[in-house]
């Protein structure tokens, strides 16, 4: 624990976050909040969980996984199982969760992280796609119909999961690791030259968020009421992907708030799912077309993978960009 | 054995599809470097136009498919031209994320315009007689789609040989700024290249719509990312190897479904995928490059 409270503003960070739950957990109870809200609240929890963890995948390491929908598919498929099937009490579903959707991680990640940029974009889409169509295929999990799930996600596992996540992803993109999955990021040359073993950092983040991803999983299973395989194709891979894109590679504020403002956005525009789709593909032309770092990535994006061509300076990332 | 044989005839076919709309993805990233994940739209594009020519305006199959690609080609320069062209010197991620964004333009605006209700394609426009070779049936279809798809990829071997432009493409291809220096308008060439991939991808649209008869706006996602898997397995930035991995890529499907797989069909193609880039990451036909500091 104690290198999380060295963190600054840790403490009142912390106390914020309990004060905002405890709050929101009242509002709830009361019936303050009708249930459109509460729903946007668990969809906000959810996909900060998932930016955050693609987060660490494409914007710290560097690595362009769109296959992250597979994970969520592992973890929400694992969990349901768990609890559904076995009857086993809900935190352990979502540890179970994690675990299963971090060893997948690891399964296909070794492999195909020795891929570099588009190649190793399409092999974690066609994971992705493998995922679905497998839990397409096992009638144990229902196949095309769905599994039936009952709601357990209650709103304090959702603020605690949120917390960890976040705090376990800065924690690490602050560490010696996380400096190493930067220097992959940057210059996967370089770091190799260095001494960086790559490959094992790669991994590394691959696995760690994979297992976030997996922990979302649990939560939007038991959130849901039914899971599908159809919910986890690569359209929510895209989806986690824009979140992480439009709030700025390497930059975990910038997810953040992406997740938070494009969920309020999705969630009123739910009733028109075309005209989300138009707008959402617009910003995501128009955002690469004039600011392709994102909303928050300022400087830590211009360097970002140009290989060999970082005459504009160097690194720029530092850990006060990031929230908690 | 005849029904191995119906399967071959089936998956060559498919194939072939598949080779058409690989042939564009080979083409554009041998020249830029992108996967442009929007021609599986441009692909769905065509169809609709050959869809709505031959029922709106009631044309025969030929000019709708002439119709079709032309259309196509053009919407290919345009998406070209908006979207990609501003980010050529970009990085490599935010030309992909441009591409996905693109795609996904195509597809909802196409629902936001007409609806997401999928089309019968018209049958019958073409005579077709199925013939028997050694006891084994094969439609007319198959055989239109065959003819039409070898036609088209000889078309695309004499341009990029025989002709100035072909010459223009190898050029770039091989080294964008060398061809620049040698007075090639780049900018051109890389127009020419997507107007003849995404004529390509129109044509597999009709052909697409004749052999399966259904449409829909999110029918193009699919079989891109499949036509994607046929030109990385070919060796992407190669044609022959594009046409190559669709008909490998086609055979392999229909055997998979034939042996009873076929709700894994989809996945097959993936393994497939996965399978060449971990062993053979330059394709089938591909040369190892050994990548500079």
């Amino acid at each position: 624990m104690n290198i999380f409270t060295k963190a600054k503003g840790f403490w009142g960070t912390i106390s914020l976050v309990v004060i905002f739950s405890v709050v929101t957990q009242f509002l709830i109870n009361g019936g303050t909040l009708n249930s459109f809200y509460v729903n946007a609240l668990f969809s906000i929890g959810i996909n900060i969980i998932l930016a955050a963890s693609l987060h660490l995948i494409i914007g710290i390491t560097g690595q362009f996984s769109i296959g992250h929908a597979g994970f969520l598919a592992v973890g929400a498929y694992i969990s349901a199982i768990v609890t559904m099937k076995l009857g086993l009490p809900f935190p352990v579903a979502i540890v179970a969760a994690g675990v299963a959707a971090a060893l997948a991680g690891l399964v296909i990640g070794i492999p195909t992280l020795r891929l570099r940029g588009d190649y190793l974009a399409i092999a974690t889409l066609g994971f992705g796609e493998i995922v679905r169509i497998v839990f397409l295929n096992i009638d144990y999990v229902g196949g095309a119909s769905g599994m039936t799930v009952t709601h357990l996600t209650t709103w304090p596992w959702l603020i605690a999961c949120v917390v960890i996540t976040i705090l376990v992803i800065v924690n690490f993109t602050n560490s010696t690791h996380g400096r190493a999955c930067i220097s992959i990021r940057e210059n996967e040359i370089a770091a190799d030259a260095m001494g960086i073993n790559t490959t094992l950092y790669k991994v590394m983040a691959f696995v760690i968020g994979a297992f976030f991803a997996g922990v979302a999983g649990a939560l939007h299973a038991h959130n849901f009421y039914i899971i599908q395989p159809t919910n986890f194709g690569f359209l929510k891979s895209f989806d986690i992907l824009i979140l992480v894109v439009i709030g700025g590679l390497g930059s975990m504020s910038g997810s953040v708030i992406a997740a938070i403002s494009l969920t309020i956005i999705s969630t009123f525009l739910s009733n028109y799912p075309e005209v989300r789709m138009v707008i959402y593909s617009l910003v995501l032309i128009v955002m690469m077309l004039f600011r392709p770092q994102g909303l928050m990535g300022t400087k830590e994006i211009s360097s970002f993978l140009k290989m060999g061509k970082s005459a504009k300076g160097g690194v720029q990332h530092d850990g006060k960009n990031t929230v908690a | 054995m005849e029904q191995f044989i119906q399967q071959l005839v089936n998956g060559v076919s498919l194939g072939s599809i598949y080779a058409l709309i690989a042939l564009g993805y080979t083409m554009v990233y041998g020249i830029v470097k992108l996967i442009n994940f929007a021609h599986g739209d441009v692909f769905m594009v065509g169809a609709f136009i050959g869809f709505y020519s031959i029922t709106i305006l009631d044309l025969g199959f030929f000019p709708a498919l002439l119709i079709s690609m032309a259309a196509c080609a053009i919407f290919g320069v345009l998406i070209e031209r908006i979207a990609y062209k501003p980010l050529r010197n970009a990085t490599r991620i935010a030309a992909l994320i441009t591409a996905i964004g693109v795609s996904l333009f195509i597809e909802y605006g196409t629902i936001y315009i007409r609806g997401a209700q999928p089309e019968a394609y018209p049958t019958g426009i073409v005579p077709l007689k199925s013939l028997e070779i050694f006891g084994v049936k094969i439609s007319g279809q198959s055989i239109l789609i065959l003819a039409v798809s070898i036609f088209l990829m000889i078309v695309l071997q004499f341009i990029v040989h025989k002709t100035k432009i072909g010459k223009a493409m190898r050029a770039v291809s091989h080294d964008m700024d060398a061809a620049k220096l040698m007075g090639i308008n780049v900018n051109n060439t890389i127009s020419a290249t997507f107007a003849i991939g995404s004529a390509l991808a129109g044509a597999a649209g009709v052909v697409f719509g004749m052999y399966y008869t259904k449409i829909e706006p999110l029918m193009g996602i699919i079989p891109g990312l499949k036509a994607f898997v046929a030109a990385v397995l070919g060796g992407i930035g190669i044609i022959p190897g594009a046409m190559a991995g669709g008909l490998l890529l086609g055979v392999i499907e229909a055997l998979v479904s034939a042996a009873g797989g076929s709700l894994w069909r989809d996945a097959v193609a993936f393994i497939v995928l996965i399978l060449i880039l971990i062993f053979r990451p330059a394709g089938l036909l591909g040369k190892n490059v050994r990548e500079k500091v």
